[in-house]
Parts: C-alpha cells; sequence; structure tokens
C-alpha cells in the first residue's frame, strides 16, 4: 500500500517543482544574472579569504616603490600585479582587502535599512488614520533633501569611520523601504485572506507578521539588492569627499579620493578601484534583474 | 570695386580698436572665492590675496619678496624712547578709487586713517556693531588690548599710543587687518542705509579698481590709473576661482591663466621642464607639525615624546608629501629664515632601537593606541594630511605603537583639538608677518595652552618667560638670541614633531614680467605683466 | 480637480516645517561652531567668541533660534549667510542657474539619447541592440559618478585635449552675469564665439551628470514603449494602415511617455544630489558645492536655507508631476 503513495509523491513533485527550484530556473533564464552571480561569488571569495588571496599587507608601505605601474607596464613589477598606489602600497591587495569593507557596508547598511524601514512600512500600512501619514510625512521630507547631503551632514554630525558611513546610508535609504513596504501592505490589506484571518482572530502582530508580511517580501527583496549596491556607491561618494572610513583601512571609494592628484601620471591609481566599483555594482543590479523576473514577475517591465 | 577692400579695412579697423579696448587682462588661477571685500571682517589669505593686496593700502608695506617693512600711505614715522608711541605722517595727495558707485571729494588723509582702526577699537564707533563677527583679526592679534588710542593730529599726521612696547608693532601695521579705508565713503553709506556695500562694492587706494565678483568663478579689477606708486602694467586683473590645483595646472597650460597660485609639488619638475612655462620659488614662512598632547598619560613623558620622534622617519615623509627638494624637514618651530633660528640644534637620526628602549623605560606597553587627529582636506602647509597620517602610524607601528587615525572634517578637528581630546594631532601654522613671535605665542605660549590652541598643552615657564621677554625686547640681536634660547628648551621638551617647512612656489607663463613671490603668502600683481 | 490639487497641497505644509526643522536641527548638531571655524588655527578670545555669537543671535536658546528663523522666513527673509555676509537669496540665485544650466543639459542629453535608445530597443526586441543598450544602460545606472568624471577628464581634456577641464567659460571672456545662464548671457552679450564655448564646456558635466538619467529613462521607454505596443489601439492603429514610424511615433511613443515622465520628475532629486559630486569635480560654480562648503564652515543660514530652497524645488517638481499625472490617469485622482 505504501508503495505506490510514495510513487505518487515522486510523481508529484516531478509535476511541481519545489518553488527554489523553480525560481532557480527563471533566474538562470537571465545569462547576466547568473554572470552577475559568478562575479559577485568571485567578489565574496575574496572578501571571505582576503588575507590569503592578497599577495601582500595592504598596509605595508613599500617606500621604494611610490606609484609602480601595472606589472605588464614599463616599469611595472611582478610583484605588484596592478601598481602601487602614492605610498607604495599594493593595489591589488587593497582592493580585495577593500572588497570586505564595501561588502560590510553594503550589507549592514541594508540591514540597518530594511528592519526599520519594514516595521515603519507596517505600521504605516496598518495605522491609515493618524500615524501612517504621520510616518510618511517624515518620509516625504527626508525624500525631499538631497540624499548626498543628507548623508554627508550625518557623517559630519556622528564624525567619519566604518559604523558612522553605514549609519548614514542607513537613514538615506530608509524612506524608500517604508513607501514600498506601505504600498505592498496597502495592497494586501484588502485580500480576502487577510479578511479571513482577521475573522479567525489573528491579533495585530501575527496579523502584521506572519500573515501579511511574507507576501510583500518579493518587491523587498528586490529593492533590497539594489540598494546594496547603491549603498556600495553611497559610500564611495562620501569617501572621495573625504568622509568615509578612517585610513588605512582601504575602501574603494576612499581609495579614488586621492586618486584625482595622479590622473596625469598614475592612471592606475585613477582608474582600478573606480573599476573595480562599477563591476561589482553593475554585478548586483544584474543579480537584481534576474530577482526580480524570478520573484515577481508583475515587476518585470518596471525599470 | 574698391569698395570691398574698403569695408574690409574699416572693419579691420574697428576690430583692431574693439581688441585694443578689451586688453587681454593678466588672469590668475587662485584656489578659492573670497569671503568678502571688507577686507577687517576676514581672516583668509585667499581674501587678502583677492581684496588687501590689490584694492588697499595699509600705512606700511612689506617691501616685496621680503619681510622687511617699508614705508607705504605713510610717508614716514616716528617711534617714542618708550616705544610706547607711533607717530605716522601720511603721504599726501593719494586718491581713493574713482567708480560709479563711488567718487571721491578729497584725497586720503588722517580721518581715513583714524576710522579705520576706530571702527575696529572702539566700541561705541557706528560701524563697530554692524560687523556681526566682529573683527576677527585685529582681536585674535590682541590690537583690542595693544591699542590704548589712534588720533588725528593734523590733517597728514596719525599718532598711535600702545599700552606696552611691542617689537612687531610695524609689521602689524603691514597686515591686511591694518587696511585703510575711505571714511567719506563709509559716511554716505551709513546715511543712505546700504552699509552692506562696504562688504560688496569696496572702495580703497590700492593698485586695482574692483569692478565685478562673479560669485566662486572670478573677480575681475581693472588698474588705478592714479595709484601712488604708477599705474599697474596689467590694465586689468582677474582671480579666477579653481579649487582644484590639478585644474589650475590645466588651464596655465592652455594659456586661460597665465599665473597658477599654489601649484601641487609634484607638478614642479613637470612645469619647469615645459618650454612655455617657469616657476618662482621661495622658502615659505610656514611649519606642519605633529602636537603631542602633554596632558594625556604617557604622552605626557618626555621619553614617549622622544621615542616617537626617533621613530618617525622625517625624509620620507617630506618627499611623499612634497617631493624631494620641495619642502625641508623642520628642526624648529619655526622656519631658518626668520629672526633667531637656531642652526646649532639638528633632528636626530632615526633609531627605532633607542625609540623602543625609551618607550620600554617609559614604561609604554606594546600594542598601545594613540589618536591622531587630521583633516580630510589639504592645506598650504600640508598638501595631504591623510597621507602623512598614514606613513606615521607606519612608522609608530614599527615600534610597538598604534595610531589610531581620525580623519575629520576641519572644523571638527579644530574643536576636538582645542578640547584636547587628541593624543597627537597633525597641524600647521603659516606666519603672517615675519616674526618669530607670531609662530610662538600663538602655538607654545602657556596662554595658548589654557585655552588649547596650543595643541600640545605644554606650558614650559623658562620659555614663557623667554617670549615674553623677546616681546619687550626692540635689539633685534638681542631678541634673537633669547629665541635661541627658547628653542632650546622647546627641542628638550620635544612638544611637537616638528615636520617640514614648505617650498612656495607660482607657476606662471614664460611670458609674465614683474611678479615677486612674497614669503608672507600674499600674492600682488602691481608690477606684474604679460610681455 | 480642484480639491484634488488642494489636497495635494495641504499635504505639502506640514512637510515644510519638516524640513526646516530636520535642517535646523542638523547643522546644529555637527560640532564646532562658525566663529571657531572662521578663527581657524588662530587664537579665540573666549570673550570675542561670546561676542560674537551674541551678535549672530546663537547664544539664544535653541526654541527661541528656530522661532527667529520662522519667524523672518514668514516674511521672506532667508537670512544672510555667515561667512559672506552676504544675502542668501543673493547667493543662491547667483549660483542656481549654473546648477540648473547643468542639470537641463544633463536632462535634455539623457532624454534625448534615452527615449531615442529606449524605443528602438523595444522595436527590435531581443536583437543585438537590444541587449546592447540594456547592458550599458545597467552599466550606466551602476557608474559612481565621481570616478567617471575623473575618466572623461583623463581622456578626453588630458590626454585627447578635446574638450576644456573644467570652469563655465573661457576666462578671456568677460561677460556680465545678466540671466546666470552662461548659454543666454553669452548671446545676450552678443558674443557668439563665447557661446560656442559656454557649449564647449557644458559636454563633458553634462554627458557625466547626465548618465544615470540616461541609462533610467532608456531602460523606462524600453519597458513602457513593449506595453503600449501589446495594446489593442496599436493593433487598430497597424491595421488602419497606417505608416509604421507613425503608429510607433505617435500613437506609442506619446503613450508611452507617461510613466516616463514620472521617473523623470523623480530624478529631479537625483539630478541635484548628482549635482554635488559633478560640480566638484569640474569646478563648476553652482549650489551644490556652495552647500558642501557651507555645511563645512558651519554656515547655519546658508545650510538651513538653501537645503529649504532645494527641497523646496523636488517637492514642487514632485507636485506637478503628480498633478499631471492625475490628469492624465483619473484613477489616482480619486484615491486618497
Amino acid at each position: 500500500m505504501s508503495t505506490p503513495t510514495t510513487a505518487v509523491a515522486v510523481d508529484q513533485s516531478l509535476l511541481y517543482p519545489s518553488p527554489y527550484k523553480e525560481f532557480w530556473q527563471a533566474f538562470s533564464r537571465n545569462k547576466g544574472a547568473v554572470a552577475g552571480l559568478l562575479f559577485m561569488i568571485l567578489i565574496v571569495f575574496c572578501a571571505i579569504f582576503a588575507p590569503w588571496v592578497a599577495p601582500h599587507d595592504p598596509s605595508e608601505q613599500y617606500r621604494d616603490f611610490l606609484l609602480t605601474p601595472p606589472a605588464w607596464l614599463e616599469g611595472g613589477q611582478i610583484q605588484f600585479l596592478l601598481g602601487t598606489d602614492e605610498l607604495g602600497r599594493d593595489l591589488l591587495s587593497r582592493l580585495i582587502q577593500g572588497s570586505r569593507l564595501s561588502l560590510l557596508i553594503g550589507l549592514s547598511s541594508v540591514v540597518m535599512s530594511l528592519i526599520p524601514g519594514i516595521l515603519l512600512g507596517l505600521f504605516a500600512g496598518f495605522f491609515p488614520r493618524l500615524l501612517g501619514p504621520t510616518i510618511m510625512r517624515l518620509m516625504d521630507i527626508m525624500l525631499a533633501l538631497p540624499s548626498l547631503l543628507l548623508a554627508v551632514a550625518i557623517v559630519a554630525i556622528l564624525g567619519p569611520g566604518l559604523i558612522n558611513t553605514v549609519i548614514a546610508i542607513a537613514i538615506v535609504s530608509l524612506p524608500s523601504y517604508v513607501r514600498l513596504t506601505r504600498a505592498a501592505v496597502m495592497g494586501e490589506l484588502n485580500r480576502d485572506y487577510v479578511t479571513a484571518a482577521r475573522l479567525a482572530g489573528a491579533g495585530l502582530p501575527r496579523l502584521m507578521f506572519i500573515t501579511v508580511l511574507p507576501n510583500c517580501m518579493a518587491p523587498l527583496i528586490v529593492q533590497a539588492t539594489l540598494s546594496f549596491s547603491s549603498a556600495i556607491l553611497d559610500a564611495a561618494a562620501l569617501g572621495f569627499l573625504g568622509l568615509g572610513v578612517q585610513p588605512p583601512t582601504p575602501e574603494w571609494g576612499t581609495m579614488l579620493a586621492s586618486a584625482r592628484d595622479y590622473i596625469e601620471r598614475a592612471w592606475w591609481v585613477v582608474s582600478l578601484p573606480g573599476l573595480t566599483i562599477l563591476l561589482s555594482v553593475l554585478a548586483i543590479n544584474l543579480m537584481g534583474d534576474g530577482l526580480r523576473d524570478a520573484l515577481d514577475p508583475k515587476l518585470k517591465n518596471a525599470a | 570695386m574698391n569698395m570691398i577692400p574698403l569695408r574690409a579695412a574699416i572693419a579691420a579697423a574697428l576690430l583692431s580698436v574693439a581688441v585694443g579696448a578689451t586688453a587681454k587682462p593678466l588672469v590668475v588661477c587662485t584656489e578659492a572665492s573670497p569671503e568678502g571685500f571688507d577686507m577687517v571682517q576676514y581672516t583668509t589669505a585667499v581674501t587678502a590675496d583677492a581684496v588687501a593686496e590689490t584694492i588697499f593700502n595699509r600705512l606700511a608695506d612689506f617691501k616685496p619678496g621680503t619681510t622687511e617693512v617699508i614705508p607705504a600711505l605713510a610717508e614716514s614715522w616716528d617711534i617714542s624712547d618708550d616705544g610706547l608711541t607711533y607717530t605716522f605722517h601720511l603721504r599726501k595727495g593719494v586718491k581713493f578709487h574713482t567708480t560709479d558707485y563711488f567718487k571721491p571729494t578729497r584725497d586720503m588723509n588722517a580721518d581715513d586713517v583714524v576710522w579705520s582702526f576706530q571702527r575696529q577699537l572702539d566700541p561705541n564707533h557706528p560701524w563697530h556693531k554692524l560687523s556681526s563677527v566682529g573683527f576677527p583679526y585685529f582681536e585674535s592679534m590682541g590690537f583690542k588690548e595693544l591699542l590704548k588710542n589712534v588720533e588725528k593730529v593734523d590733517e597728514h599726521t596719525v599718532k598711535f599710543t600702545l599700552t606696552r612696547r611691542e617689537a612687531p608693532f610695524l609689521a602689524d601695521i603691514a597686515m591686511a587687518f591694518s587696511s585703510i579705508y575711505p571714511a567719506e565713503y563709509a559716511d554716505q553709506l551709513l546715511k543712505a542705509n546700504k552699509t552692506g556695500d562696504l562688504n560688496s562694492k569696496p572702495i580703497g587706494t590700492g593698485p586695482f579698481v574692483f569692478q565685478r565678483y562673479n560669485k566662486d568663478a572670478q573677480v575681475r579689477f581693472k588698474a588705478n590709473p592714479d595709484y601712488f606708486r604708477g599705474k599697474p602694467p596689467a590694465d586689468a586683473l582677474v582671480l579666477a576661482i579653481a579649487t582644484d590645483n590639478n585644474v589650475r595646472m590645466q588651464k596655465l597650460k592652455t594659456n586661460e591663466c597665465q599665473i597658477a597660485l599654489y601649484p601641487k609639488p609634484d607638478d614642479i619638475p613637470s612645469i619647469k621642464k615645459d618650454p612655455n612655462l617657469k616657476v618662482t620659488e621661495l622658502d615659505a614662512m610656514t611649519v606642519s607639525y605633529t602636537a603631542m598632547n602633554t596632558s594625556h598619560k604617557y604622552m605626557s613623558d618626555v621619553r614617549v615624546r622622544k621615542a616617537i620622534d626617533l621613530a618617525f622617519d622625517k625624509e620620507a615623509y617630506v618627499n611623499a608629501l612634497f617631493g624631494k627638494g620641495n619642502a625641508t624637514v623642520a628642526v624648529n618651530p619655526y622656519p631658518p629664515t626668520l629672526l633667531g633660528f637656531n642652526h646649532d640644534l639638528k633632528n636626530p637620526t632615526r633609531d627605532l632601537d633607542k625609540a623602543r628602549q625609551l618607550l620600554k623605560e617609559a614604561g609604554v606597553p606594546e600594542g598601545t593606541v594613540f589618536t591622531l587627529f587630521t583633516r580630510n582636506g589639504g592645506g598650504p602647509t600640508n598638501p595631504n594630511p591623510m597621507l602623512g597620517a598614514q606613513m606615521m602610524q607606519a612608522d609608530l607601528a614599527k615600534v610597538g605603537i598604534k595610531v589610531d587615525i581620525r580623519v575629520m572634517e576641519w572644523g571638527e578637528m579644530l574643536k576636538r583639538a582645542k578640547n584636547g581630546e587628541h593624543d597627537m594631532v597633525s597641524a600647521g601654522w603659516a606666519g603672517d608677518n615675519g616674526d618669530p613671535d607670531n609662530f610662538l605665542t600663538p602655538m607654545l605660549s602657556c596662554e595658548a595652552a589654557k585655552n588649547g590652541e596650543n595643541y600640545a598643552r605644554w606650558c614650559n615657564e623658562k620659555f614663557q618667560a623667554l617670549l615674553d621677554q623677546a616681546r619687550a625686547t626692540v635689539n633685534p640681536e638681542e631678541r634673537a638670541k633669547l629665541y635661541e634660547q627658547a628653542q632650546v628648551l622647546f627641542n628638550q621638551d620635544q612638544p611637537w614633531i616638528s615636520m617640514a617647512h614648505t617650498r612656495m612656489f607660482t607657476a606662471m607663463r614664460n611670458n609674465v614680467e614683474g611678479y615677486v613671490i612674497s614669503p608672507l603668502t600674499t600674492n600682488n600683481f602691481a608690477t606684474t605683466q604679460v610681455k | 480637480m480642484f480639491s484634488f490639487i488642494a489636497r495635494r497641497l495641504g499635504l505639502l505644509i506640514p512637510t515644510f516645517f519638516g524640513i526646516t526643522l530636520l535642517t535646523f536641527a542638523l547643522i546644529r548638531m555637527i560640532p564646532g561652531d562658525p566663529v571657531e571655524v572662521m578663527m581657524g588655527e588662530r587664537r579665540v578670545d573666549p570673550e570675542m567668541h561670546a561676542q560674537a555669537m551674541e551678535r549672530l543671535g546663537l547664544n539664544k536658546p535653541l526654541y527661541a533660534q528656530y522661532l527667529d528663523y520662522i519667524g523672518k522666513l514668514a516674511q521672506g527673509d532667508l537670512g544672510e549667510s555667515l561667512r559672506t555676509r552676504e544675502s542668501v537669496w543673493t547667493e543662491f540665485s547667483s549660483l542656481f542657474p549654473a546648477t540648473l544650466e547643468l542639470s537641463m543639459a544633463a536632462l535634455l542629453f539623457a532624454g534625448i539619447l534615452g527615449l531615442l535608445a529606449g524605443v528602438i530597443a523595444a522595436l527590435k526586441r531581443g536583437s543585438l541592440f537590444d541587449h546592447g543598450v540594456m547592458g550599458i544602460s545597467l552599466a550606466g545606472y551602476s557608474m559612481p559618478i565621481f570616478w567617471w568624471g575623473l575618466i572623461l577628464i583623463m581622456f578626453f581634456s588630458v590626454s585627447l585635449g578635446w574638450t576644456p577641464v573644467s570652469g563655465r567659460i573661457d576666462l578671456l571672456y568677460d561677460i556680465e552675469p545678466k540671466t546666470g545662464f552662461m548659454l543666454i548671457d553669452t548671446l545676450l552679450a552678443d558674443e557668439p564665439g563665447a557661446f560656442l564655448d559656454a557649449l564647449h564646456h557644458l559636454i563633458l558635466p553634462a554627458i557625466v551628470l547626465g548618465t544615470i538619467p540616461l541609462a533610467v529613462i532608456a531602460r523606462m521607454t524600453r519597458s513602457s514603449m513593449l506595453e503600449v505596443l501589446r495594446e489593442d489601439y496599436i493593433r487598430t492603429a497597424k491595421a488602419k494602415g497606417l505608416s509604421p514610424s507613425r503608429v510607433v511615433f505617435v500613437h506609442g511613443l506619446r503613450n508611452a511617455l507617461i510613466p516616463v515622465l514620472t521617473v523623470v520628475g523623480l530624478q529631479v532629486g537625483t539630478l541635484l544630489a548628482g549635482a554635488v559630486l559633478t560640480e566638484t569635480i569640474f569646478s563648476w560654480p553652482g549650489i551644490g558645492k556652495w552647500l558642501i562648503e557651507a555645511i563645512g564652515a558651519r554656515d547655519y543660514p546658508v545650510v538651513q536655507n538653501g537645503i529649504l530652497l532645494i527641497a523646496c524645488l523636488v517637492i514642487l517638481v514632485n507636485f506637478v508631476v503628480d498633478i499631471l499625472y492625475g490628469f492624465a490617469n483619473p484613477r489616482i485622482r480619486h484615491q486618497r
């Protein structure tokens, strides 16, 4: 008796692939997304194993080798594959080490704005009379201020540094999560399943976090990926304005900040950190596109 | 038949007239916008260049390229034997600028001088309260306490009475905050209730007449035909604002400007190689240093401060930041060009073992963390503070000290450093009158230690006594001796690591003549022209 | 319709006050005060410091300072810069045209190129061109623009010498700022050479600032165009035998433009923020640089009112877009 039922079960699973498998099929159809994923895996690998991957200590100053060009150019040294910077530090090692920081900033600022953003958005959606409009006005105010200036001001208040950079970026990107969550919640609230849960006597917290929230996650995940990439850009912009993380920690944007002086003499100091930022952000955005297609077909055509 | 060539000839003639009328101005690429044009309200060197050196004159001037004081609006002066009374005899027939917003009816006289000083001195002066932040330079130079009175003796004689003897007084009188304003213009503005115009439509006696200021872009002047030293050779002067030094260099290369101020030391070799360009240079009166907070644990121990000095590679620092030959390694708190520089003092050779030994004796454990405050943007004394800080960090790591670099925005760093929150802070100073006291008192006196501007918070009574004595001494040789002794005390106690004295550069086109670089970091174009 | 506009306007009032409060609080939370920053490393006599703070009205309790500020604002007085003693409005109005000129040029560049690329990509869906446009626009969207600016300068200005390095116009031209828009002022001054020169100076900064909007517009146009092309009325138009170009540009694009315009409206904020970096790189004398410097100098009135003015502008543009959208789409009008 039991054998046929298991056979049926196997058949069922063949007919209805698991959500993960379905997701992966949709995702892998997008070649760009896969390429982005592969690149990100490389970056994450570098970030995790930075001390072992990097050929040199990123802070070690080889003062006899200031501004050595990349190895393939005239005057290049094989030991400094991508050349050295103005203090004779190995550029490749700094880029590898820098991936740690950039990913950390991206990840932590996303988490730090995602959680309060979702909470505020949920409250705004569930209490449309007084709390909702108040929260939304607050978000309007933040959106009206140029985000970079807001971030600069926040960093100026808290003082530059890794954590404060993260806080500044998290605050600046908060409104988009709140708006998105609220919009999604408002859409879901009129659905039958929510009414059913209400009638079944579900309490407010349960309604909020267990009934409604999981159904709003798809756009949020997409938004999180996108803001992950913009966090890396914002951190780099702050670093470029001289308000980023503290030296000698190599951060991609900070590496660019002083590079402007070498624009005529040492193009590698200017080009390579920026190229790294561009490629990583591009990879994340490609992944974000793939995620969107896979998770939320409705959003497929949005920019 | 002749019509066409004739028309062409007329057109050409007209064209040449037009070109003649708008003769090519002398364009100078400078690093920042002037804050405003009412000189005495501001303190920055950029404002001094754009206002005090162009529009205004003072009773005395610095002889171009030196720190020697020479007559200007005052033809001569007498100093009383007790050194407390200075009588200035004014030059006759000096005219204020005539513009479309002001036509002077009289020449410059004693009233103008009295007005210019009483405005800053006398709290009851009608213009005194009009400056919302007061008269920062006048006040920070201690003139409020120093000047007892400024009075008119006759039309062309003014008497200054001081409360104490002050050796650098004549040099102070030649500084930007002592600029002479037209009292007549001020009265007109006050009557018309347009006092703000003093700041936006300035009038002076200087070599150039103000024409227009496009904020953050350019300031335009035309030559003053009545200038008392003769009309400047350049018919028009444009100060073009380009914050980035790479941009200034590019504009110089394309001949968009003929003079570029503050080129980056790195660029000097390539400018020297360029056949169209040249550089004038001079040892600047600057010092960059790292002050060690002597009120903090460990740092209060002179052995620790000596050890840090021994561990830091000053040569490498100067080479990386400025390039070889573009700055000299500092020994004393002020540069060798100034009075009383002690040439006997030398930096010890870098010695990591000895440094480690000293730290051990002082009981500093391995891995002790010291904070180093630094600012996020470069200035004239330190083109790249972050770079310097990272070198310090790498050097001290070799003797087991961890340096925690705190990069701060300028305003915040000042605040925190004055509060004494730092272990070390990198700072710099550009002297503004060529007097050693102008270095030592603001940065190393006991009073400055109290209010925090002495970032080392170092107060040595013997040192202070020497400073006080030197201030009251008029004879230069005696003063020099006192300063030499003071430097010995300074080096024994090592409140700072004196890092570098910069060389100053001005880059220009080959055909620029008559520009004299000044050790006071001011730039004057009254004698400059493009050949 | 009127009540819709009135309702939207009503929402703006608390936003406005919120912005004043936020900027007021933010700038005062930054350590250091204007007098200290002004004096730099020079001696600040405590007595003089106290006097200066009193004259500036900064010794009053915070709420009194805020009320002063709001009171002045109500009279249309934006105060005067602590650093330059010039009225904030004068400074803003002399610098804003530069930023606006740059932003408009960037938007023009992004709009024309973006629409064109988007439409063609949509028509040739799945082609190499389509993939190329989408790939490049995603790259543009991912661009760290300060770096992009440096690279373009390095290549076009320094290596090739095609474009000027920075500034708005060659210094040899003495153009009186009548409108503040260099392109207009040069024409008013009747100097065609200067006009071309100003245009020449505008190219690189406009490309840099326009890169992200370009990417957004291209992607948006493509997707919105794809959607419209599926609609019945397009099929009808085609069936009627209208020429393909007429179908695409008259019937298709016109309808596809609505969402694109919304996005462009939202980009205004991004543009002004991006202008901060672009202005820094190209030494462009605009409000971005002005505000960053004002934050550094703790120039309270400039920061407060400068940001307020920009914020109002952003709100205004969004408001107009909102209203236009309401016109175009009645469903929105009746929503709360």
